[in-house]
């Protein structure tokens, strides 16, 4: 009999630099397609809510379908305002990473609705447990509800300047802020994500009202840590939302080396057992229905809800990135499912609660505040002048009290050693 | 005061901190239901519930994940990895995550977990349950490590571990859960209820974390050990008829450094003894201590008699095993040298 050599598949996306955009790998629905499940649905039921696309805002901006949230157009803006000041802070302090006042910047430019929409659905009291692409969260926190870190807090954090109240300790955009539920972020992939489940279980053994939210890439969805987060959410039920961010690159590798193109990933969480939709990312009205609809479901003890949002990273990963190295340019002007901030604008403008020279004119506020408040948080310094602390800072925070081996290093720097 | 082993001592404390502390939970593989493969939290489902006792699944970053999540929200797990050999899969959860959480957020969130982890060999476990990772714990700043000889000690170590706000890792070498283990594998092992420190308070006491104790005073030699080591060490001692003083680390992070330095300054000679491979190992750490401290001390060399760097052999786990007849020809090299 004849062998058939083996051969190992190594999945590529259909472009690469050079080539013309092409996401006929994305299929888009027509928006209002889809049912709304009850809260109690069984996983059958979220088969098809896993595999295609929710969406409710159409091509014109218009509302469709049974996911049209309930929502008022104050509150839109307040979303519209909130995603054009973190596209702002973004733009801006890369800006001033490029201008070499800090090591590192990363941005959340084309995935802004996603985290705004969801950190306006939460309640205070609740967890977010991010990635580094959520700033849009602690923006918006600030926005609606003026607790935690602010958007200074942020850059200062980003300049590892005298006024980051993490003293330096953390590399930018990894912020924590407890009081506005935004748990610390860590830089290794995937851990929060069994940490967002053992405090949703945390706060149903206390018999608590509060939920969790947590994200995480694409790409890193391949990590233990997300296996083990849907392992333990399929057992135990907690009140959890379990975001996947699907920005279709996870540095330079595209969203197929971390998953077969047969399903996607929010079908993953049907095989665990858990209700899971399919979202379209750059929908606000979409994203804040379907987190709406998670966030109810987990405090009304119903347990976990994963929601794949399909979206498109327009930058690049980070500061230290080149996108135009391995995927086409301009790949997010072809992108279909266009950008969030536009496609809510629209949305506004066709309800008659907003117009263009509105928008504009808020696009110019933010911009300046933006400018304004970083030319105050460099003031307090940047990593170009290094930080004014106390060698021995370092220390502090190891443990809750500095151990005696700890206390001989101190003194070893005292002495100049 | 009662007689207990190991085992019963642990569960006594689980038993104890739970009472006055609603925050404790405690889970793991097999803990719930049925108390735990070496049985350590029988009983602790039927008196305190199953939503602050349960069986979790077979994930230990799983288990250590969760764990960092319900400690940031206030509670105070008490996780059982079933074998210290199956830490790895959580070792990220704890090196980059419980260790480091109070650092990175500035105080913001903490992460105060205790992680029991049964150690070490001597049970025919093959080299998958045999497994001694010290030193790959106390590399990590942010983590205490624990590891306990005795019952009293046990029990109040833990304790002390559980109400500690920093993570803890609590290793229990398996084979003195049921008595102490000299290191003859061929002679009949002597339970606890033999032993003075087989003598157990029902109720709750503290062992402070990062002091030693010294288990034998003596004049000649300083044995350094911990764990089951702490015996094979005192065994030794009989055996070459030296005066060696065995002191019982009990606290490997932080280290108890003073009541080291003040044995060697006085006896001028070291021997470190333990279970785990050498290169590496927390008797390197132990030997620049010494050395560091007490270099004008040291008439001798400082020995290190320890497993040897092979993964714990099966059928040659008595090759491997450093026992008595070792660590007594160690002690006699050190007063001939």
């Amino acid at each position: 009999m004849k062998k058939t050599p083996l051969s190992l598949r190594v999945p590529e996306p259909l472009t690469r630099p050079g080539d013309a955009p092409d996401f006929s790998y994305v299929q888009i629905p027509p928006a209002g397609n889809d049912k709304k499940p009850a809260h109690n649905a069984p996983v059958s039921e979220f088969n098809d809510l896993s595999k295609g696309i929710i969406r409710v805002l159409d091509d014109a901006g218009h509302p469709q379908g049974e996911w049209q949230p309930t929502v008022s157009a104050d509150t839109l803006i307040t979303g519209l305002k909130a995603m054009v000041k973190t596209r702002a802070y973004d733009d801006r302090m890369m800006l001033i990473q490029r201008q070499g006042k800090t090591s590192f910047f990363m941005k959340s430019t084309g995935e802004e609705a996603i985290s705004v929409a969801q950190a306006m659905v939460l309640k205070q009291g609740d967890m977010f447990f991010p990635t580094y692409r959520q700033a849009g969260l602690l923006i918006t926190n600030e926005m609606i509800r003026g607790t935690g870190w602010s958007t200074f807090d942020m850059m200062c954090q980003v300049l590892s300047n005298s006024g980051d109240k993490l003293k330096g300790r953390q590399l930018p955009i990894m912020y924590s802020s407890k009081d506005a539920g935004f748990f610390s972020i860590s830089g290794n992939l995937g851990t929060q994500y069994t940490q967002a489940v053992g405090w949703a279980m945390a706060s149903a053994i206390k018999k608590d009202s509060k939920i969790a939210s947590t994200f995480i890439g694409d790409g890193s969805t391949a990590e233990s840590d997300f296996h083990a987060a849907l392992t333990f959410a399929s057992v135990y039920n907690p009140p959890v939302i379990l975001n996947v961010t699907n920005n279709q690159w996870a540095i330079s590798s595209f969203q197929g080396i971390a998953n077969n193109p047969e399903t996607t990933f929010a079908a993953r969480g049907v095989g665990y057992g858990i209700p899971s939709l399919r979202v379209d990312g750059n929908d606000f009205l979409a994203v804040y229905a379907a987190s709406e609809w998670a966030a109810d479901r987990a405090r009304n003890n119903f347990g976990p809800t994963i929601i794949e949002w399909v979206t498109y990273r327009s930058s690049g990963h980070s500061s230290s990135d080149d996108p135009s190295k391995y995927r086409p340019k301009d790949e997010e002007k072809a992108w279909p499912l266009g950008d969030p901030i536009d496609r809510l604008r629209e949305h506004l403008i066709y309800l008659g609660e907003w117009s263009q020279e509105q928008h504009d004119a808020l696009e110019k506020e933010m911009k300046e505040e933006i400018m304004a408040l970083s030319k105050e948080a460099q003031k307090l310094g940047s990593l170009t002048d290094l930080p004014d602390l106390p060698m021995k800072c370092m220390f502090d925070d190891v443990y809750k009290d500095i151990p005696p081996h700890l206390q001989k290093q101190i003194q070893r720097i005292e002495r100049g050693e | 005061m009662a007689t207990m082993n190991m085992i019963q001592a642990i569960n006594s404390a689980h038993h104890n901190a739970m009472e006055t502390n609603e925050d404790i939970v405690v889970f793991g593989e097999d803990v719930g239901y049925f108390g735990g493969v070496f049985r350590c939290t029988e009983g602790l489902q039927n008196r305190f519930g199953k939503q602050r006792v349960f069986d979790s699944p077979i994930s230990e970053c799983g288990i250590i994940g969760t764990a960092v999540g319900m400690a940031a929200y206030g509670l105070r797990p008490v996780v059982e990895i079933q074998f210290a050999d199956y830490c790895y899969p959580g070792y990220d959860q704890l090196v980059s995550e419980a260790a480091r959480l109070r650092h990175r957020s500035a105080g913001d969130f903490t992460a105060p977990l205790t992680v029991r982890m049964p150690t070490g060999g001597g049970i025919f476990g093959g080299q998958t349950h045999s497994q001694s990772p010290e030193a790959l714990l106390t590399h990590v700043c942010g983590l205490k490590t624990v590891i306990p000889s005795n019952p009293y000690d046990a029990k109040g170590l833990l304790l002390a571990a559980i109400e500690d706000d920093d993570p803890v890792v609590f290793l229990e070498p398996k084979r003195i859960y049921n008595g102490p283990f000299e290191g003859y594998h061929d002679r009949p092992l002597t339970p606890w209820s033999k032993h003075p420190d087989g003598e157990v308070p029902e109720t709750h006491y503290t062992i402070p974390l990062g002091k030693a104790k010294i288990s034998r005073a003596g004049k000649d030699v300083t044995i350094l050990a911990y764990g089951n080591m702490v015996h094979v060490a005192l065994e030794a001692v009989k055996v070459s008829g030296i005066d060696a003083e065995v002191i019982d680390l009990r606290t490997l992070l932080p280290l108890d450094i003073d009541t080291i330095v003040a044995s060697v300054e006085k006896t001028g000679r070291c021997i470190i003894v333990h279970e785990a491979t050498l290169t590496s190992g927390y008797g390197a750490e132990l030997s620049a201590q010494v050395q560091e401290n007490c270099f004008y001390s040291l008439e001798t060399p400082i020995q290190r008699i320890t497993g040897w760097d092979a993964p714990y052999p099966h059928s040659q786990e008595w090759d491997y095993f450093p026992g008595p007849a070792r660590v007594a020809r160690a002690l006699v090299r050190a007063m001939e040298a």
